[in-house]
């Protein structure tokens, strides 16, 4: 295990949810759940980030925005997709504007289900990326080690 | 000069301000009814840090960020060597340069803008810097750190005025509230992170690195005020007004920078001048 699980920077986006999953997103902070025991910081910067919590589903505007940012964070990193909208789209996902979830955009490790997901969903959410991210780092290392590009 | 301070300072600052760190972020979390992390956790944010990918867009960062790291190491080896104070404060501001250069070179407004407000604070605090130093020489009669602290005067008898005025201008140096304007410990900001926005990875964890010895030394400036007593005492009453300032972190909002500029310079003016005056007419007959 390395100090990745022990520290892991979380940076929250709201593609387009209604603010009913970013608002739990901000309740896990607060003093009920204090994830800042774990080690979990939320930045409000890419550079910064390991984990990327993404609400809401994408939209045809911020497609873009939403690689960009996903492109901005160091490697290691993963994406948790919370709310039944950044999973397929939920009841938006027939509008003539929404892509669909947020895998249509980036890769998304964790899909947290839920409208709008719990706080506990959302921290068991980020304690499954952590294994993922885990994953990634050995990858990473492996692929230093064998000097593969 | 003693190289003992230096290397004790070099090996043991780091370790002191992990924990200084970790305790800080304990204090701030039980005082919002939180239980906080673990004391050792700047430690792992550092060795995760360190274990990331770096992405840099300008690689003079990198070297600039070294520069600031290297110079407050140097500096507080200085310190803690027993060398000059002037030479010291000196040394900092430099040091605090290659930061704000490191900031602004990424083409990143965030950036820039955290390196325009160091600037800014650093114009805030440096007049009440150089007034402490002076009003310690005026007490003990030397600049010499090592002069200073072996001197029978208790310091913050006589310097009440510059060491209130030496803790409102610590709030600024230690990226404290109300006056975390470059950058602060937490995120969701008007800057996002000020002059470590574009900084990732390893190039932060040397700026954190860098900022575990620039506590350790200013607590020893403040350690300065309280050093004719017993060692015990003073490092007892340096933590109370390390304490004091994660109080008022807590407990305050941002405010701007014009506000910052304003009130430190008051503060160096009131409180510093006078008190450095009521000392030279003290002490005017002894000096040499």
């Amino acid at each position: 295990m390395s100090f990745l699980s022990k520290s892991p920077w979380i940076f929250h986006y709201d593609a387009s949810s209604c603010n009913g999953c970013d608002i739990e997103v901000l309740a896990c902070l607060t003093p009920m759940y204090d994830i800042e025991r774990f080690g979990i910081i939320n930045t409000g910067n890419p550079k910064h980030a390991d984990i990327f919590l993404i609400t809401g589903s994408v939209n045809e505007q911020n497609k873009e925005v939403v690689l960009n940012l996903y492109n901005q964070m160091a490697d290691p990193k993963v994406v948790v997709a919370i709310g039944a909208c950044a999973l397929s789209g939920g009841i938006f996902k027939e509008c003539y504007n929404v892509s669909g979830g947020v895998d249509k955009v980036i890769p998304v490790d964790v899909y947290v289900p839920g409208c709008a997901a719990r706080p506990e969903a959302i921290i068991d959410g980020v304690v499954k990326g952590l294994a993922a991210l885990e994953k990634k780092a050995a990858a990473l290392k492996n692929l230093a080690a064998t000097g593969a590009k | 000069m003693s190289l003992v301070g230096a290397i004790a300072y070099v090996i043991l600052a780091p370790l002191a301000g992990v924990l200084l760190a970790g305790t800080d972020r304990i204090i701030s979390a039980r005082m919002q009814g939180r239980v906080g992390p673990p004391v050792l956790q700047p430690l792992y944010d550092v060795l995760k840090l360190l274990s990331k990918r770096s992405i840099v867009v300008n690689h003079f960062q990198n070297y600039y960020i070294m520069c600031f790291l290297l110079f407050v190491a140097m500096t507080g080896a200085l310190f803690f060597a027993g060398g000059d104070l002037l030479l010291v404060i000196f040394a900092l501001t430099v040091a605090s340069i290659f930061l704000a250069i490191a900031a602004y070179s990424p083409n990143s407004p965030y950036s820039n803008v955290g390196a325009e407000r160091e600037l800014l604070q650093m114009m805030a605090y440096e007049p009440m810097l150089l007034i402490t130093a002076l009003g310690m020489y005026l007490v003990t009669g030397s600049f010499q750190v090592g002069n200073i602290l072996a001197g029978p005067r208790l310091i913050c008898q006589y310097l009440p005025g510059i060491l209130l005025g030496f803790l409102f201008v610590l709030t600024i140096k230690l990226r404290k509230s109300p006056f975390d304007l470059s950058t602060s410990h937490h995120g969701h900001q008007e800057l996002v992170k000020g002059l470590t926005t574009e900084m990732s990875g390893p190039s932060l964890a040397a700026v954190e690195i860098a900022h575990w010895y620039e506590n350790i030394l200013l607590l020893g400036f403040v350690y300065l005020f309280f050093a004719a007593l017993h060692p015990a005492v003073a490092v007892v009453a340096t933590l109370v007004v390390y304490s004091i300032e994660i109080v008022i972190d807590n407990a305050s909002a941002r405010l701007t920078w014009k506000f910052a500029i304003k009130s430190a310079w008051i503060a160096a003016g009131v409180l510093g001048a006078t008190n450095l005056l009521v000392v030279y007419y003290q002490f005017r007959e002894v000096l040499p």
